[in-house]
């Protein structure tokens, strides 16, 4: 956090407002008075959230949201490679969120992993009858045709809600009888105002069906810790592990990318629970500490400047073995980021972007950007709560505009007034500013791209940034402004 | 054609009423269609003299989909040329029954079960409007008149009344149309008056007044309507005189339902229930 709130030239508290004034003027009054609270200039020093966040989209606007199924399946079931994963409902749900987050697994396809698609196909029939045989049987036939299977995850879509099936009852009489741990998580796409819900309903599931089943194999040791939140989006997870560990520390479980069922189920033993993504696991983190008293701890390893901050962080609630490994690494790395940041901050310097992702990477990924000389113009979340604005505030520059679940129209007369060089976002914005002529980056999947965590991926990023905003291809590309 | 919906509280006799009614029509020359909309499916056994026909959903299920089933799998005619078809469904406590009387509806229209030869199509639907799926009858589209079929007892005529708000409802955006009371009488005190009177209440008519006769129950033991089992007996007229008075009925109205202290006062009007007295509300008999 910087000590001093940043400013950028020519954007004030007023310029801002007015900004936003000009976009809501779009709305009927019912509209705009619902929306106006979701936009505000920022207030890097305001005690509370300066947006309300957390809220039914407003109907009428197009919403870059998700639902309470895309947060289990997509976001923290998904990730878990050695189980088999049942979307349960008609085929399309299962089928749009296969691993369209760019999980990565690691392991043998069919024998230690099981990246692969299932579901139980509701056709009319099922809706009528109702589904629970057949959930049964699938039960049934996935263990036969995958016994190394660790566990099954039953995630519920729309219907199965609907029509009242009992998918509890199923998965315990058929946990007791294959013997394998059958998790089913009620988290119908309808529940909720966004996919928020789906990870909360989540990481109640593993609550109340997963944590304390299972102990580690190897003894404890005082350096244990887990990550939790990281889904290895591009390969996240590999590189944050290899770092923490060269540090000292014993990554005994991740949660959930290329995570492992039984790894998961031990994490009660741990020292210290380190959480990346705050929005979509921090239940658990704090279950874990009321009931099993393991401390956990936010941190950031997104550019060079932000990893450091975090590794003496995470250095300093361990001994002096640990923190002097935490020197040695930063002495490694540093002149070999700021290689790095010499060869594209030349390019970069000065350069605008603005950000909507998730519930992490508008305040994550900021430190990253500037690292390279670039300035952030502009934030918002699809689905944050009060308490992911409350830490992006004092991440951002003063007065710049920072929007909760922004409809299409209001982002984009947000981009036309502040003209930004770079825009980071998800495949729904994508092509509607690339057609504009401007440079863009999926930021939900890192574009086909990643990893961006640590220091092997702020190199990465470094890359793509570079290439997206710097390539010839938006010379040819007449900018409507 | 004419599609014509009948609701009524459960157990009312709605079934039993539709198919002596759909045979005073068959015996008047008519030709007719009977969608049972109700997982139960005892809406057509006594036209086809079957214990129950295949429905259209249990074989939707044994075949894997809709697409697979074929109109003559599901439709069979009985007496008087009556076509019949079931929608099914599932058994209680399981699935949705609503969705089943969607599909099975949806079906019969995308394969031509309704053939311009039909003066009438009757849907006979379980008791109450509770879902979506139970109003699929009355949607746009479909039938447009309805018959509730009720008693002198106050819980059926609550319902009635209840079945009217829904009916109000849909009228207000279609074309749906409340077509009249038909009285399967239960031998309660003043029941026809009682009865006459809500009709003329909600804006409706008492169609007609169905006698209580055993032979009703006489001709179901042997899976038949009263016309076919004994054509001679009074209460075969009964049901030709319904049959008649609906061939012939042109009065559908926007029903005006009754609000709950209304249906109250009209009880008490004809001595069915006492003045309200707050003190003996919730208090248990004395011990002799």
């Amino acid at each position: 956090m910087s000590e001093t709130p940043k400013k950028i030239e020519g954007i004030t508290k007023e310029s801002t407002q007015a900004m936003i004034d000009t976009a809501l003027a779009a709305y009927p009054e019912k509209g705009r008075k619902k929306r106006a609270p979701h936009l505000a200039p920022n207030d890097p020093e305001g005690s509370s959230s300066c947006v309300k966040s957390n809220r039914k989209t407003v109907p009428g606007v197009m919403s870059a949201r998700g639902c309470a199924y895309a947060g289990a399946k997509g976001v923290v079931w998904g990730p878990i490679r050695d189980m088999v994963h049942v979307s349960h409902g008609p085929v399309g749900c299962g089928w749009y969120s296969w691993g369209t987050r760019r999980n990565l697994m690691s392991g043998t396809n069919g024998v230690d992993q099981f990246g692969m698609q299932f579901t139980s196909d509701f056709q009319e029939k099922d809706i009528v009858y109702g589904g629970d045989k057949k959930l049964r049987t699938l039960l049934e036939e996935a263990h036969e045709l995958f016994p190394l299977a660790k566990g099954i995850s039953v995630l519920s879509e729309c219907p199965v809600g609907l029509i009242g099936d009992d998918i509890n009852s199923v998965a315990k009489v058929a946990s007791k009888e294959l013997d394998i741990p059958i998790i089913p998580c009620n988290c119908e796409g309808f529940r909720g105002v966004s996919q928020s819900l789906g990870h909360h309903i989540s990481n109640d599931t593993i609550r109340d069906h997963i944590i304390g089943t299972r102990e580690f194999a190897e003894p404890a040791s005082p350096y244990d810790i887990s990550l939790i939140g990281d889904y290895n989006i591009g390969g996240d997870v590999w590189s944050a592990k290899s770092l923490l560990e060269e540090i000292g520390l014993n990554v005994k479980s991740v949660w959930t990318g290329d995570g492992e069922l039984e790894k998961i189920a031990a994490t009660h033993t741990v020292k210290l629970n380190l959480i990346h993504c705050y929005r979509s696991m921090n239940y658990m983190c704090k279950v874990m500490e009321e009931k099993y008293g393991i401390p956990w701890l936010e941190f950031n390893f997104f550019g060079p400047t932000k990893i450091k901050e975090s590794l003496r962080a995470i250095g300093a609630r361990f001994d002096q073995t640990i923190q002097d490994k935490v020197e040695v690494a930063i002495a490694k790395y540093e002149p070999i980021m700021q290689a790095i940041i010499d060869e594209y901050k030349p390019r970069l310097e000065g350069k605008k972007v603005m950000l909507l992702v998730g519930g992490l990477r508008p305040r994550h990924t900021i430190g990253a950007y500037e690292d390279l000389g670039m300035e952030c113009v502009g934030s918002g979340y699809e689905f944050a709560h009060n308490d992911d604005y409350e830490r992006t505030m004092p991440e951002m520059p003063e007065a710049t505009v920072i929007y909760d679940d922004p409809s299409e129209f209001e982002f984009e007369q947000f981009v036309h007034k502040l003209k930004p060089d770079l825009i980071g976002s998800g495949i729904k914005e994508k092509y509607v500013f690339q057609k504009m002529g401007i440079p863009f980056r999926q930021m939900h999947s890192w574009d086909y791209s990643g990893p961006y965590h640590g220091y092997q991926g702020f190199e990465v990023f470094a890359r793509d940034i570079d290439m997206a905003l710097n390539s010839p291809t938006w010379k040819l590309v007449k900018s409507p402004f | 054609m004419r599609q014509i919906a009948i609701y009524g509280k459960g157990g009312i006799g709605k079934s039993t009423t539709t198919q002596n009614t759909v045979a005073g029509l068959a015996s008047l020359g008519k030709k007719v269609m009977i969608v049972g909309c109700d997982p139960k499916a005892d809406s057509t056994r006594l036209i086809l003299h079957a214990k129950a026909q295949n429905t259209v959903m249990d074989l939707v299920r044994e075949l894997g989909t809709v697409e697979d089933l074929e109109l003559q799998d599901v439709m069979k005619v009985g007496y008087g040329d009556v076509k019949c078809v079931e929608s099914g469904g599932p058994e209680p406590g399981v699935g949705c029954a609503g969705r089943g009387v969607i599909t099975a509806i949806n079906f019969l229209e995308e394969n031509g079960a309704y053939t311009p030869d039909l003066d009438f199509v009757f849907y006979d639907v379980l008791g109450d409007v509770v879902c979506g799926g139970f109003a699929m009858p009355i949607r746009e589209g479909k039938a447009e008149e309805i018959y509730i079929v009720c008693s002198g007892e106050m819980m059926a005529m609550y319902a009635a009344n209840n079945i009217a708000k829904g009916i109000l409802k849909y009228a207000s955006s279609g074309k749906v149309r409340l077509a009249g009371l038909i009285c399967n009488a239960r031998k309660t005190d003043m029941e026809y008056e009682l009865i006459s009177a809500l009709a003329a209440k909600l804006g409706t008519q008492m169609i007609h007044f169905v006698p209580r006769d055993n032979q009703v129950q006489r001709a179901e033991l042997r899976r038949m309507t009263v016309i076919e089992y004994s054509p001679d007996h009074p209460q075969a007229n009964e049901y030709r005189t319904l049959a008649q008075k609906i061939a012939d009925n042109k009065m559908l109205v926007v029903p005006t339902p009754l609000e709950m202290e209304e249906l109250e006062d009209l009880l008490m009007e004809f001595g069915i229930m006492e003045a309200e007295d707050e003190s003996v509300v919730g208090v248990v008999e004395k011990a002799a």
